[in-house]
């Protein structure tokens, strides 16, 4: 059931459909969803280790600097890494095909 | 200075710092920013320019404004004072804010830029029935603001008492409600815009500020971390700040008391409207992009610094002292500045800190004022026939009622820990808008039933558990306080049946089942406008785009 009452011929429909679409798709969620998985599993390890390891996170490494603070400073660095990496792949990877692809379209159609 | 002298001080609390002082800081900032605002708003005449700034500020403008937006008064205040009080376990929140930006900057800021308009109701119901799924994201978007301004109003309180020696509740509620009316004005006069430029300035001062205190913290260290820490602990009395566990290691329940959280603050950034909202200020999605870039690196950097002024007011003024003070952990930074720089740097910091909320309560108004005007007045009520003209018109008279909300709201949450009211917020937000958002965005079957069910579901489940939750009843007192550490402090009354303070660990991934539910229970599907959001989405096509003048 559908409350749009648009034919096949619609501009958008056609590009979804296309070959084209398909790979900018799976580009863009080849790279954001593996990261999101990634970011998401060791934030969610660093909060386990620091709620039931705590005996492991308070051992000292040098001077008053423990486990805990190392891997928690590791998030802010893991995080910043990130946001270069994707920044990177999205000017350089991402871009250039999503505005050839825009142009495909033609006028704006709205 | 040492401790022992701030701590014979903090009972009369009109001697720290000089209220004359901070008020004259203060009131500079005030008008330095309302001139900004009123020239800043020469152009403010279509509604892109009231809710969305004309769309034309650059990505590094909107990412400093966003850092602006989101360290409110619970970051530099609430996480400065739980590490001072409560050590590692205060650190653990910046975290989970800092990491949260993940989420926004790979999965939804780009993607909502290029689809949106004004609000975050305007992606969620793209493809889906617009009416009951429009109604439904402004009610969400109106719940979590309201949570997240009573934080900012809550804090206005706290550090009036502090900064003004103003130890009286109705000295106290003044203040709030003159905070409120500036920001209404803020709001009515600039718009978008005016709240932007306010973002930016007190982004920069208060960035400034935490920096100039980290390296004079340091240096009081001889540069040496450890030194600090090993400070911070001999002045906690021997206890264990550097170890996790602090706060929230105390049971099996307190531990997964701080999962709830945690799942809460990395999911709930990307389901703020305030936060979305920002990303229509700017051309395009590749300027979004970069302004979630500024914003992370701001925000992390900020952080840093708040993790060594949260141990440096333990070790320099004491958790005793801090704990006396009439804004309890919420005024560890400002003693902070105090034992540094004396008179000065503390009426240079709270002005920043007051700076703080005001910017961050006037971008929360922009945000309820656009949604009510625009998802409720406009699209519900007049089934879009409203003018742009009209439409503003409302927006305005809905920033004044939330004004007048926001202050009666400060003036009854007043006292309340401010770190954690706005947890409360992301939790709503992470539970009620994150879910419909993601699956809008990435999952082709998604419908309106499935919306309907996540967005309302998520909601009263995180409501309904706070209300029961120990944070509004049944809070054993702490020595020596007699009264109840709940929101209502008369320890007689307990009628919590939760157990936890965050409800997040319930409500978000219910959230989540229920919008796969709704969704396979029903058969409704546009195939046409998924295709059309998908496409335009993806590569930008038909973007709005910045309005020139």
């Amino acid at each position: 059931m559908s409350n749009d009452a648009r034919t096949e011929h619609d501009p958008f429909v056609a590009l979804q459909d296309s070959p084209e679409f398909a790979d900018l798709r799976s580009r863009f969620r080849r790279f954001v969803f593996p990261m999101t998985g990634l970011f998401l599993a060791w934030y969610f390890l660093y909060v386990l280790l620091s709620v039931y390891a705590s005996d492991f996170m308070s051992t000292k490494v040098f001077g008053n600097i423990n486990v805990g603070l190392l891997l928690g400073l590791g998030q802010f660095v893991s995080t910043f890494v990130i946001t270069i990496l994707y920044v990177r792949w999205a000017d350089r990877e991402f871009d250039p095909r999503a505005a050839a692809l825009a142009t495909t379209i033609g006028d704006d159609h709205r | 200075m040492s401790a022992p002298t701030i701590a014979a001080l903090v009972p009369a609390a009109t001697n720290v710092g000089s209220p004359a002082l901070n008020i004259t800081i203060f009131g500079v900032f005030v008008l330095i920013t309302l001139g900004i605002v009123i020239r800043a708003s020469k152009n403010n005449r279509s509604a892109a320019d009231f809710y969305a700034g004309g769309r034309a500020f650059t990505g590094r403008q909107n990412g400093i404004a966003i850092a602006g937006d989101y360290l409110s008064a619970a970051s530099f205040l609430g996480i400065a004072g739980a590490i001072a009080l409560n050590g590692y376990d205060g650190f653990l929140y910046s975290i989970g804010f800092l990491v949260a930006w993940l989420v926004a900057l790979l999965l939804v800021a780009e993607l909502l830029r290029n689809a949106g308009k004004y609000t975050m109701a305007d992606v969620l119901s793209f493809r889906l029935r617009q009416r009951p799924v429009r109604m439904a994201a402004a009610i969400s978007t109106l719940a979590v603001c309201f949570f997240y301004l009573l934080a900012q109003m809550a804090g206005a309180g706290g550090l009036v008492a502090l900064l003004l020696g103003i130890d009286k509740k109705s000295g106290q509620s003044l203040v709030i409600a003159v905070v409120g009316v500036i920001m209404i004005a803020y709001v009515l006069i600039g718009g978008m815009k005016g709240t932007t430029w306010v973002q930016i300035i007190k982004a920069v001062l208060l960035i400034i500020g935490a920096a100039v205190m980290f390296v004079w913290v340091l240096s009081k260290f001889g540069l040496n971390l450890s030194h600090l820490l090993g400070e911070a602990v001999t002045e906690s009395g021997g206890k264990k700040v550097l170890d996790p566990g602090l706060q929230y290691g105390k049971s099996g329940l307190t531990k997964l008391d701080f999962i709830s959280l945690s799942l809460a603050l990395v999911l709930g950034t990307a389901g703020l409207p305030h936060v979305l909202m920002r990303f229509y200020t700017v051309p395009s999605s590749k300027e979004a992009r970069k302004s979630v870039e500024w914003a992370i690196w701001l925000i992390g950097i900020f952080y840093l610094f708040t993790l060594v002024l949260g141990y440096g007011a333990a070790a320099l003024v004491g958790p005793k002292a801090i704990a006396a003070a009439p804004g309890k952990a919420n005024s560890a930074a400002p003693l902070l500045a105090y034992e540094l720089g004396g008179e000065l740097l503390l009426g240079l910091i709270s002005a920043v800190a007051f700076a703080t909320i005001l910017a961050v309560v006037a971008g929360l108004t922009i945000t309820a004022s656009a949604s009510l005007a625009h998802d409720i007045y406009n699209s519900v009520i007049k089934e879009g026939t409203a003018s742009a003209e009209e439409e503003v018109k409302v927006a305005r008279i809905t920033a004044v009622v939330i004004g007048i909300l926001a202050i009666f709201g400060g003036i009854l949450a007043n006292g309340q820990n401010i770190a954690f009211l706005v947890a409360l917020a992301f939790a709503i937000a992470a539970s009620a808008n994150l879910p419909t958002i993601l699956y809008s965005l990435f999952w082709k079957r998604f419908n309106t039933r499935g919306a309907l069910w996540s967005i309302y579901g998520g909601l009263i489940t995180a409501l309904t558990l706070i209300v029961f939750s120990p944070v509004v009843s049944g809070k054993a007192p702490v020595a020596p306080l007699k009264t109840s550490a709940s929101m209502i402090t008369d320890p007689t009354v307990d009628f919590h049946w939760f157990p936890l303070d965050n409800p997040g660990i319930v409500s978000i991934p219910l959230a989540f089942i229920l919008g796969w539910l709704g969704t396979v229970t029903s058969k409704e599907y546009n195939a046409a406008k998924y295709a059309e959001m998908e496409v335009r989405s993806l590569t930008g096509h038909g973007a709005e785009k910045a309005t020139s003048h």
